[in-house]
């Protein structure tokens, strides 16, 4: 239980010159070994707190037609640091979805294990929170109780809750709509109330099951932005799921691609972009380069699987 | 508001008018033809009656009070059957929909009862409870309860998963997941069965006045039937009709009350 790393107290702070040390390392893409605990590496991210600690997950299922298991994710191992935002890509069907929600607590492990903040995943817990591809906002509340609702869940007061849903209604720029129902705002409005939901419970990790995908291209790539601008004001832990490369890009520290089924692990690339980045970062040599390495890694993949 | 929009708003208005009239117009026409039959005796005014005479026969009926004497039995019957039904199916409902035993145990039992008109056991609920009131309230409550008992069942089994799957990620036991999405979801489906079951609840107070008894609307309308007071059994009807649309309005505008959240759509 207590074997994850409490390493030093004194967080770096968000913003810290982390990302753009790449001086010596001249190539952007830095497909590497993932650190095994206690090996301190040099890099100032290191001595954040790990947030998310992965060891050897096996995920898999039980096949009623062949009686067989079938492996969706084997032996994962993946440790993510306090104000990391961290994506993964990979084919669809890969079980990257699935990976994503036995850290949620909604699917259980066949093996390994996963530590949040240091305790032990058996559940779904507060210490987590997962904004999903469909907003599935309660459709007979109003945007400030849907906000509201994980807070309520967790057993938070109606007035603090209400105090934390304000807050969230400013920061996702929808004053003026906390009183609409869900079935008044747009798609991308709704996604926004769907992603305040999980950040008012200010989970130690939030978790992003492809949140944009449901979106159409102009609405998404607006919300990528947004979701820029806010993860860099609230310097929030993220693990997302995404389809979009140019996405995982843009937003992440590091990108994690994942082989095609059972999952494994084919690169963890860390993005040295500096930040803050925004809608003209994609425009860059850097960004595209990035791009190509993630979508060769993925292709060549997909081709060794017997294609798609 | 645009000017457009206030155009289009007042076509609106136009338009529904306009709805209102041709709706009106042809129940107008209806009457006046119902008339013309009656009072150019093309049919002998004992078998079809007239709208005048109807109008003529209330009046008495509502001056020597025999009307409201047999509305008041009727509404008596209705509105103690009725919230038997709602006391008794509603929770049945909704055990049967979130319980998955309690739905394996009864389920088949409730359909055989559904299945069977509740009027060809009037017999024996006459033998059991006698003619009065009991027997009555009996056969308005078995009646009512079905749509009730269906509809609930209906949508707590047809909660969106979605919504299921964001609680269960808050970490939501199962009865924060029952009070905080299973019952409201299931409030337009209660509606539903509200409405329909005020209908049933209606119909089996005059099939159960009709069968057997010496007061209500249903022994209103069957007497007078049996006497060939045609003028009368049109009174019985009307007033019957018109509860009937009162109460099933009534209950939808209550719905939207409670529906708002489906109200508009999307605005980008």
């Amino acid at each position: 239980m207590s074997t994850v790393n409490l390493q030093k107290k004194n967080v770096a702070p968000i913003g810290t010159d982390y990302h753009g040390q790449g001086g010596a390392d001249a190539s952007p893409v830095n497909v590497v070994q993932l650190p095994t605990h206690g090996s301190a590496s040099a890099e100032p991210l290191a001595k954040r707190e790990t947030k998310l600690s992965v060891k050897d997950i096996v995920i898999g299922y039980h096949n009623k037609e062949s009686g067989q298991i079938l492996l969706t994710v084997d032996r994962v191992s993946l440790d993510i640091k306090e104000g990391e935002i961290v994506t993964i890509v990979g084919l669809s069907g890969c079980g990257k979805s699935t990976f994503l929600y036995a850290i949620a607590g909604l699917v259980p492990s066949q093996g390994g294990e996963i530590l949040v903040g240091g305790k032990k995943v058996t559940g779904p817990g507060p210490d987590r929170a997962m904004v999903f591809q469909k907003a599935s906002l309660l459709p007979w509340r109003r945007v400030r109780q849907n906000i509201t609702y994980g807070l309520e869940l967790n057993g938070v007061g109606a007035e603090e809750a209400e105090k934390k849903a304000r807050h969230y209604i400013d920061l996702i720029r929808l004053s003026g709509f906390e009183d609409h129902y869900p079935n008044q705002l747009s798609g991308g409005m709704q996604q926004r109330v769907n992603l305040a939901r999980a950040l008012a419970c200010d989970p130690e990790v939030l978790l992003m099951d492809e949140p944009f995908a449901a979106l159409d291209a102009i609405t998404r790539e607006l919300m990528q932005l947004e979701l820029l601008t806010l993860c860099e004001k609230v310097g929030k832990t993220v693990l997302m799921v995404t389809h979009q490369i140019d996405e995982a890009v843009l937003l992440s520290d590091r990108v994690i691609v994942f082989s095609a089924r059972p999952a494994q692990i084919l690169a963890d690339i860390k993005i040295t972009i500096p930040r803050p980045r925004d809608g003209i970062t994609k425009d860059s040599p850097e960004f595209r380069e990035l791009e190509t390495r993630i979508w060769t890694l993925i292709e060549a993949n997909a081709n060794i699987g017997g294609g798609i | 508001m645009s000017l457009h929009a206030e155009k289009l708003n007042k076509s609106l208005k136009r338009e529904k008018q306009l709805h209102f009239l041709l709706g009106g117009g042809v129940i107008l026409l209806f009457l006046l033809v119902w008339e013309a039959i009656g009072g150019f005796e093309l049919v002998n005014p004992l078998f079809t009656s007239s709208p005048s005479r109807v109008v003529k026969a209330a009046i008495v009926l509502i001056n020597d009070g025999t009307l409201f004497a047999h509305l008041a039995v009727s509404a008596k019957e209705f509105v103690l059957g009725y919230t038997v039904a709602l006391i008794i199916g509603v929770p049945i409902g909704i055990s049967l929909g979130w319980f998955k035993a309690v739905s394996a145990s009864f389920g088949p039992i409730i359909s055989a009862f559904y299945a069977t008109p509740r009027v060809a056991l009037m017999p024996l609920f006459i033998i059991w409870f006698g003619l009065g009131l009991t027997s009555k309230i009996i056969v308005v409550l078995l009646s009512a309860i079905f749509p009730l008992i269906v509809n609930l069942q209906t949508g707590m089994t047809t909660i969106d998963p979605d919504l299921i799957k964001v609680a269960k990620s808050y970490g939501a036991t199962r009865w924060q997941i029952f009070r905080s999405i299973a019952l409201p979801a299931s409030v337009p489906f209660m509606i539903t069965g509200l409405r329909l079951a005020a209908g049933r609840a209606l119909l089996g107070v005059i099939v159960a006045e009709v069968f057997g008894g010496s007061q209500g609307i249903g022994y209103l309308i069957q007497y007078a039937g049996a006497t060939f007071q045609t003028d009368k059994v049109f009174v019985g009807v009307a007033v019957v009709a018109t509860t009937g649309i009162i109460l099933d309005r009534g209950l939808h505008r209550a719905g939207r009350y409670f529906d708002r959240w489906r109200g508009e759509t999307a605005v980008g």
